[in-house]
């Protein structure tokens, strides 16, 4: 449920769909439509951001003058680390390729990637979270300990192992890519997902359906999912956000996508790095400012999120209360007459 | 008297009930590190050597390196290296895992301290500037610089810091040759032990830009931290009793906000130690810093599987002992923690 890339109003779709199964859905909506000041502005910025950046990659043939990986036109060959011009307006790399073309194909990389990791680890850290939280015993125990283990492992050094491994069995690709950044997220959705399906595990309202036979498929579908379901939009945009760095990080490492598959971020950072000892500037610039801005989109779309969601960061809208002036009343020669009348909330 | 004993009897309890329920963790992370390792295809011999020897000389250095053993007999040696702190040796050029933690390890631990010194400096500052003015323009402008910042990886920020400032940060020039007996393995405490401060000036230069770089990748978090906690505690009790009592708004603030939103600032010290150590990764590898991170890089280029095997599974322990260490100085520091 890739809901981060449907940015104007995220999940409204679904909750018209079963708003009864999708109870908590609705929840999320109208805390939405709420929103003002700061964190509303967060959210509708990250929201237009975002929206930005998928349209770029779903379009990137429309909108990139050449290809990822063309490096000559008209019958000639593009300069080598030529500056931008009115031919290539950001310039190209020392591999002749034009970076505005390499900088918008890498959206549609970051995007291909961040959609797989974010649904596989969706997939896997809530299921595994349901079943830890719903049954307990050492399962539960088990995992709890694995995920820790995972969680206290640096996120980076995680992925860069994994990548390690995972490029060794299947080469590097996008699948490939999007498992080892899976292998770090698994973790963050297991341990939402169990502390709520454990607390909704409890409550009456399961213990009822349990007591009238309903077998644990049933509720772990039909009344821990929508519960707990409540807390992962937050997690998914974050990751979605961490995704792309993280891509980016195995790219500039050399563990990423193969530079002959795709056009990548983080490997053309890593090649910019010689060009910037040289003192030039386009070949790092333009695609380490793209990805800044993406990830920025999703970590604003997420924080706006959560203070939207989150009870404890929400702040509702507080009214001025005006009251009548005092010097009218200290008058004794007119009658009391207030211009305002007592109570009344102005905004 | 006997409260003070009591006390002092819970804090060796807790810390010893702690460093056991360690141990399991530290047994999940070697197995998960051992056995991403068996998963990579192929065996580490063949790995990095496949290509120069034939099938008869690889398999006689298999069976001497021991990789023909079953997988329970492979994990015991693993489990035996571990304990020795051994690690094992590297395949590519015989170096001891060791000698590689010992000889690069204090780049590394200069380099990540240095940002921490940045992130701190920075980040406790700011995060209660915007804590105290919350939703002013201080507050909105902080937010969005530690969003920024956060939002920025290293080989970003890295590049772009080297081309504003590499020219007068002399981060350009090389090191000037040193010529200091080696006592610590790091190079400026090397230096300094020398009395040589032209050598120390000089690494001091080289390490003010991967420090602001690295330290970029956290002052983010520790901003926001230290203004969730300086908002939360002033929403406390004690706040409103202070101002009730007359305190002046600046010392109700400064004494009884500042110094409580600062306490769980131990702990996220803590928690980003783990993000560090990656973040060093990505700034050694650009800054050619000779770091233990930019010989994992190395290792990890050659398919080096011990190399690999062996530097993970320090950086796993290091990342539980620091955990262990934090959650030590909580217990001293919050009495809460210990019951």
């Amino acid at each position: 449920m890739a809901t981060t890339t449907l940015p104007t109003g995220p999940i409204e779709p679904t909750v018209s769909a079963s708003a009864s199964r999708f109870g908590g859905l609705r929840r999320i909506v109208s805390a939405i439509r709420e929103a003002h000041g700061v964190p509303k502005f967060m959210l509708w910025t990250g929201a237009v951001i975002s929206a930005l950046f998928v349209i770029t990659a779903l379009f990137a043939p429309l909108i990139a003058p050449y290809s990822f990986d063309t490096y000559k036109a008209h019958g000639h060959n593009f300069p080598k680390q030529g500056s931008p011009d009115g031919d290539h307006w950001f310039g190209t790399t020392v591999q002749s390729l034009d970076v505005l073309s390499r900088t918008i194909y890498g959206a549609r990389t970051a995007l291909e990637v961040m959609v797989l990791a974010v649904i596989f680890s969706l997939i896997l850290g809530v299921l595994l979270g349901l079943l830890a939280g719903y049954f307990g015993g050492w399962l539960d125990r088990i995992l709890v300990l694995v995920m820790d283990a995972l969680f206290a492992f640096p996120y980076l050094l995680l992925a860069i192992v994994a990548g390690f491994v995972f490029s060794g069995i299947s080469g590097g690709g996008v699948v490939t890519a999007a498992l080892s950044i899976t292998v770090v997220y698994i973790p963050q959705y297991f341990r939402v997902v169990r502390a709520s399906a454990l607390s909704a595990r409890e409550a009456t309202f399961v213990e009822a359906a349990r007591a009238m036979g309903a077998k644990p498929s049933v509720v772990i579908r039909k009344y821990l999912f929508g519960n707990v379901i409540q807390s992962v939009p937050v997690i998914t945009t974050m990751n979605a956000a961490d995704a792309i760095g993280t891509l980016a990080g195995l790219g500039f490492l050399g563990l990423g996508i193969q530079p002959t598959e795709a056009a990548e971020w983080g490997y053309d950072l890593d090649r910019a790095i010689d060009d910037v000892n040289a003192g030039m500037w386009w070949t790092c610039l333009y695609p380490g400012l793209a990805m800044v801005i993406a990830i920025l989109g999703f970590t604003l779309l997420g924080e706006g999120l959560n203070d939207v969601l989150n009870p404890t960061m929400r702040r509702r809208r507080i009214r001025k209360v005006l009251l009548p002036a005092h010097t009218a009343r200290r008058t004794v020669t007119a009658p009391a007459q207030p211009d305002v009348p007592e109570g009344e909330a102005v905004k | 008297m006997s409260n003070t004993s009591k006390q002092s009897g819970s804090l060796r309890r807790y810390i010893l009930t702690r460093i056991a329920l360690a141990v399991p963790m530290v047994l999940i992370l070697l197995i998960l590190v051992f056995v991403m390792m068996r998963v990579a295809p192929g065996d580490p011999i063949s790995a990095s050597q496949g290509g120069k020897l034939n099938a008869a000389e690889l398999a006689a250095r298999r069976k001497a390196a021991g990789f023909d053993a079953p997988l329970y007999q492979q994990f015991w040696d693993y489990l035996k290296s571990v304990v020795t702190l051994n690690f094992g040796t590297t395949f590519s050029d015989r170096r001891s895992v060791r000698d590689i933690i010992i000889e690069n390890g204090g780049a590394t631990l200069t380099l990540t301290a240095g940002a921490l010194v940045f992130a701190t400096v920075i980040g406790i500052p700011v995060g209660l500037l915007a804590g105290r003015y919350r939703d002013r323009p201080v507050d909105v402008v902080a937010r969005l610089a530690s969003t920024v910042s956060y939002a920025a990886p290293v080989f970003v920020t890295a590049p772009l810091l080297m081309l504003a400032f590499g020219s007068t940060s002399g981060q350009a020039s090389p090191l000037i040759q040193l010529n200091v007996p080696t006592q610590t393995h790091i190079l400026i405490l090397d230096a300094a032990l020398d009395g040589d401060w032209d050598a120390v000036g000089d690494i001091a230069q080289h390490l003010l830009l991967p420090s602001i770089a690295l330290g970029l990748l956290i002052v983010g978090v520790f901003i926001r931290m230290i203004r969730i906690n300086l908002i939360q505690s002033l929403q406390g009790d004690y706040i409103e009793a202070a101002r009730a009592r007359g305190v002046r708004e600046r010392h109700v603030v400064a004494r009884h906000g500042f110094r409580n939103a600062l306490v769980p600032v131990v702990t996220v010290l803590g928690l980003q130690v783990a993000m560090l150590l990656g973040g060093a990764v990505l700034t050694e590898k650009i800054f050619n810093w000779p770091g233990i991170g930019r010989q994992l890089i190395d290792y990890i280029n050659q398919r080096d599987y011990v190399a690999v095997q062996g530097i993970v599974t320090v950086f796993a322990l290091v990342v539980v002992v620091i955990s262990l260490l934090i959650d030590f100085v909580n217990a001293l520091i919050d009495p809460r923690v210990r019951y």
